[in-house]
């Protein structure tokens, strides 16, 4: 069952360019990779409503909760400014996840952000013997990050830059459409930016790849009531419907979107 | 000291205290099932239900604003067919009144599904929405004006034996005259407000925030013109007055009863705090105690002017 409850700052640190890694010590009922919480980012109405972030990683033995987030707004930053031992206020884990394959090869695709619930995801797919390759993509190489943590996982990351600084120089789809040239995989799972996630989405059903992707809308409950967070969906009649990010997603099937 | 009373009676229902969800906040209730107990509330208020399935307007649906929030859902919900079949069910074994909100297109869709809903088991009463400002047939045409407002509520007044709640806008010239042609149709009460019209702009973009363009305002940032619609409204009709508009916390609750309000919705509030309508009326509760009022009723209309 989701929960409410308040959780303490143990850490929260710059890890790149207004990038910002929070660790909260919060007991939740097994969250799984691709859900999100909902907290509060501010002690006042104003900002009125909650921030959706996803899960960045859990670790159920220290009660801990990892959040990574960039400062876009009034909410981030109010959130960039707590300190240990500050509390928050949170709900969550909420949302679908992801669902990983039957077969073991997956190919998961992260742009900036996007990295945010795929480490969730990479550390519980290496975990569960499934071969993980992670395509990360940024702007420039200081965006790429929380790789070094990933070390020691039966991870294998593959870098792309726009500018050229680390790895592939090019968008991170590009070198997935190079790679899926030769390489095979039973799934592909995305989180990023909306044009990424639409090449994605294309790539995979080219060649009939199940994908699944994690999208963003305005988001205002949380708990699938007031309809605010709504994306167009194909419906199995092929007939289109609106569906709420909160609770039907975030983690979509990437062939049901109306991109 | 003994507990004090929460009971309030209202268009023939007995409410076990002053405290509803607002109309589409709420969903149809089990979203919040493990946030509060359901059985606790004054009444239960569905989201507004049409006739047909509502797609509602395309994203982004909603836009916040200084303490406030803009929505242009545009009544998204499975239709009247649906809502029966597969909401009911769940909503008919809660003991707290149910009251079902209904919207339409045209005064024969209200009609219809007033009709429809007539005699339906579990259901308390219905809460006419004639003042939505998301969909571009009905909703707000019919409560913008006393003459069209008093139409349609004597039109469902004519089908239907159930306690009839006007729901009003306060995008109107004169709220209370609207509020007075709903009570000469045969309203047993009015509520009030829905939201105020309003739009956001994205400068980067340089389009509307809202993919509809306009919205619907609500949560703190009108509380204020809610305050004045409750307290204008509860002096000039005799029938009750539901309460609604940024109620947040049990002192802005307190606040609409003192002006007159016999009940309050609460709205955007859920959507920040799920579990705000138990703290509310605990609030409520622990407000009257540390007074000695021992019942609820004594405060409301009682502000002094
Ligand atoms: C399910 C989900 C998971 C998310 N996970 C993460 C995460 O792990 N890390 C992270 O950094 N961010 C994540 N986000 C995005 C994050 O919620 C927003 O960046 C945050 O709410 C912005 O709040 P703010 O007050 O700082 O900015 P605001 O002041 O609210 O907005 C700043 C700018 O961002 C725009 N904006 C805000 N929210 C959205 C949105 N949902 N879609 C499009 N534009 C928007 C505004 O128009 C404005 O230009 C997630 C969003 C969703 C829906
Ligand atoms: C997301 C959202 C959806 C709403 N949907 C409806 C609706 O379907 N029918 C209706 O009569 N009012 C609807 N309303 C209006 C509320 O019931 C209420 O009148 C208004 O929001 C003011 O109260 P508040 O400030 O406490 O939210 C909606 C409001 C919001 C914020």
């Amino acid at each position: 069952m989701s929960s409410l409850w308040q959780g303490e700052v143990v850490a929260n640190t710059a890890v790149g360019p207004d990038i910002y890694h929070l660790r909260l010590r919060t007991a939740l009922p097994g969250p799984r990779p691709g859900q999100f919480v909902h907290l509060r980012c501010g002690s006042s109405w104003d900002p009125l409503l909650r921030r959706p972030l996803s899960i960045h990683d859990y670790n159920p033995a220290r009660q801990e909760l990892e959040l990574l987030y960039q400062v876009v707004g009034r909410g981030t930053a109010w959130l960039a400014g707590r300190r240990p031992g500050d509390f928050l206020d949170g709900l969550g884990p909420l949302g679908r996840g992801f669902t990983l394959p039957p077969g073991p090869r997956v190919a998961l695709v992260a742009g900036g952000l996007g990295i945010a619930p795929l480490f969730f995801l990479a550390r519980v797919a290496a975990a569960g013997g499934y071969q993980v390759t992670l395509y990360v993509g940024a702007r420039s190489r200081d965006g790429l990050l929380r790789l070094e943590t990933l070390q020691g996982l039966a991870v294998e990351v593959q870098r792309a830059t726009d500018d050229g600084s680390a790895g592939f120089a090019g968008p991170v789809t590009s070198l997935l459409a190079r790679h899926l040239e030769y390489k095979q995989y039973d799934g592909i799972f995305a989180c990023g930016p909306r044009a990424m996630l639409a090449e994605v989405a294309k790539l995979a059903g080219q060649r009939g790849i199940p994908a699944e992707v994690s999208l963003e809308e305005r988001m205002a409950c949380g708990l699938g009531a007031c309809r605010g967070c709504v994306v167009a969906l194909y419906g199995e009649d092929g007939s289109i419907a609106y569906e709420n990010v909160c609770s039907a997603g975030p983690v979509f099937p990437a062939e049901k979107i109306v991109w | 000291m003994v507990k004090p009373r929460m009971e309030v009676e209202l268009a023939g229902l007995r409410l076990q205290n002053p405290v509803m969800p607002a109309s589409g906040t709420f969903g149809f209730g089990e979203e919040y099932e493990g946030y509060l107990d359901l059985n606790s509330l004054g009444a239960i208020v569905t989201k507004s239900v049409t006739l047909e399935p509502t797609p509602g307007n395309p994203p982004p649906r909603v836009a916040e604003t200084p303490a406030g929030l803009l929505n242009s859902i545009g009544l998204q919900n499975p239709g009247l067919e649906v809502f029966l079949r597969e909401k009911m069910p769940f909503l008919r074994q809660l003991r707290p009144p149910v009251i079902v909100n209904i919207a339409g297109r045209t005064l024969e869709e209200y009609v219809e599904l007033a009709r429809r809903l007539d005699g339906v088991d579990g259901v308390a009463a219905l809460e006419v929405n004639i003042s939505c400002p998301n969909v571009k047939e009905g909703g707000l045409a019919f409560g913008s004006s006393p003459e069209q407002a008093a139409r349609l509520i004597r039109a469902v007044r004519r089908v239907t034996t159930l306690p009839i709640i006007a729901k009003l806008s306060p995008n109107v010239t004169d709220v209370v005259a609207v509020a007075k042609g709903v009570e000469a149709a045969g309203a047993d009460a009015v509520s009030l407000i829905n939201t105020l019209q309003g739009m956001a702009v994205d400068l980067e973009r340089r389009r509307p925030v809202l993919g509809n363009i306009s919205g619907g305002l609500s949560g703190p940032a009108v509380k204020p013109v809610a305050l004045y619609c409750v307290w204008r409204v509860a002096r000039e009709v005799m029938i009750p007055v539901i309460g609604m508009g940024g109620i947040m916390t049990a002192t802005d609750a307190l606040e609409f009863l003192l002006a007159g309000a016999r009940a309050v919705a609460v709205g955007t509030a859920n959507l920040v705090n799920p579990r705000a309508m138990a703290e509310i009326i605990a609030g409520l509760e622990a407000y009257l105690l540390q007074h000695n009022i021992e019942d609820v009723n004594q405060i409301i209309g009682a502000l002094e002017v």
